[in-house]
């Protein structure tokens, strides 16, 4: 029987919420990782038997990758770390910020974007992960810049065909692409403004904060990203991007994510500003676009109508592979929600949970 | 020589439930070091990829707190007793 699966990372701990394929009502599992930071999790579907990743600080005891092939009800760790930097680097893993599993044509290659700015890559279903050397030797790595968060890569976009083609984005380094599986990589932001910069270093080649980039599968030429400042579109696979933001309340936000069902709808959480990281006018509104970013609308159908402070951060808002397609988002004061008609209705997938970083969702046969 | 190295009870799960483990080295290093062979999965709670102790872990050796990176070469008596802590850190 189909079962349907949300993963919710949490500064506490993992959260499991189960349903049926109709996903009308869930079942939270006791938390998993109790008191542990869940900053990333996957929900890796290519494999016969489904398997899920999740990103875990220990707390005093470092940072680590745990895996489940039973759907999240045991977990196992290997014994040597999961994700570490050569000795060469001098570096060493503080946080894993994004697992991100390749298309289906890779069946074995995982990403993991972490902290410090830096790329790993498992072909072993990530069991095991090696350093992304190319991006490493950038020689614009030293002029990357941490992000509020951390100096995170937080985002791996991957291309449905093209396994030279990667995205890697970082806070605040901003958006480079390789087009030969990672060994090279150039920046990808132009057209992206880093507002407050003097007027002729108003479009840096680098060092923009981008917050995530969303691909659609079927049209992997056309790219959204939610920046720190701005919302944006490319239409050359991040070559160059324009401004999507006119109708939003602001250009300030965390995730963006594109419906899997239609390609030309995406859904963003604005907030304030930079300075003033809540809903616009305190209200918990998801904005959703229909036409590629031309225009917006902001949905809160059966989200909470009280006071709202709680930001959602940027891999906290996901979609499932479900018939209609499933959105989620948890927001900081710990509460998911999820939508089965395209974000204009919300009901909760559970609440009263600690903050949420990271969510995700499949409908597995 | 040969220690004991005293897990706390935050780390017994990745050192197989064991409130102690025999551990053989001249030095806290060399300790580590031998445990890391034996029991990677709960050396690397400890120290990091880059063999240094977790900012926010503890180790006595004999009673004496290892603090400073130079502190691994600190020597380890034949039965001496390596007690790993979390430390009362985090705020």
């Amino acid at each position: 029987m189909a079962e349907a699966l949300v993963l919710v990372g949490t500064r506490k701990g993992l959260i499991i919420a189960r349903s049926d394929a109709g996903r009308r009502s869930w079942d939270v599992d006791p938390m998993h990782f109790a008191n542990q930071e869940v900053s990333a999790v996957a929900i890796d579907t290519r494999r016969d038997t489904p398997r899920i990743l999740a990103g875990i600080s220990w707390g005093h005891w470092g940072t680590s990758v745990a895996y489940s092939d039973d759907l999240g009800h045991t977990w196992q760790e290997p014994d040597h770390a999961p994700i570490a930097f050569p000795e060469s680097t001098g570096a060493a893993l503080a946080r894993v910020w994004q697992l991100h599993p390749a298309p289906a044509g890779q069946p074995d290659v995982v990403y993991a974007g972490v902290e410090p700015h830096a790329l790993f890559r498992s072909e072993d279903g990530g069991l095991s992960f090696s350093l992304v050397q190319g991006l490493w030797d950038h020689p614009h790595r030293t002029q990357w810049r941490p992000g509020g968060g951390g100096a995170c890569l937080h985002t791996v976009v991957t291309h449905p065909e093209d396994p030279q083609w990667l995205m890697a984005v970082m806070s605040a380094g901003g958006a480079y692409r390789s087009l030969d599986g990672g060994a090279t990589w150039n920046p990808a932001n132009r057209g992206i403004s880093q507002p407050g910069a003097p007027e002729d270093q108003r479009f840096p080649e680098f060092g923009q904060c981008v917050h995530k980039v969303a691909m659609h599968p079927s049209r992997p030429s056309r790219l959204f990203a939610q920046n720190h400042f701005g919302v944006y579109r490319s239409e050359d696979a991040g070559a160059s991007w324009v401004a999507i933001e006119d109708g939003l309340p602001s250009n300030f936000g965390f995730p963006i994510v594109v419906h899997p069902e239609h390609p030309d709808m995406l859904f963003n959480f604005p907030l304030e500003a930079d300075m003033n990281r809540i809903p616009p006018s305190g209200r918990c509104r998801v904005y959703r676009s229909t036409d590629a970013g031309g225009s917006w609308q902001a949905l809160s159908v059966g989200l909470p109508s009280e006071t709202y402070y709680a930001a959602v951060l940027r891999d906290a808002m996901t979609t499932d592979g479900g018939a209609p397609a499933g959105l989620y988002f948890g927001t900081r004061l710990g509460e998911v929600y999820g939508s089965l008609d395209c974000g204009d209705s919300w009901s909760a997938v559970a609440t009263r949970l600690p903050d949420v970083l990271s969510v995700r969702a499949a409908v597995l046969p | 020589m040969s220690a004991r190295l005293v897990v706390p009870s935050s780390l017994r799960a990745s050192a197989g439930g064991l409130r102690e483990v025999a551990v053989e080295g001249a030095t806290l290093r060399a300790v580590l070091d031998d445990l890391g062979a034996r029991m990677p999965g709960l050396e690397r709670r400890i120290r990091d990829e880059r063999g240094l102790l977790r900012p926010h872990v503890l180790v006595f050796v004999d009673g004496l707190m290892v603090r400073a990176e130079s502190d691994l070469d600190t020597p380890v008596p034949e039965g001496c007793e390596v007690l790993v802590a979390p430390a009362v850190s985090g705020g």
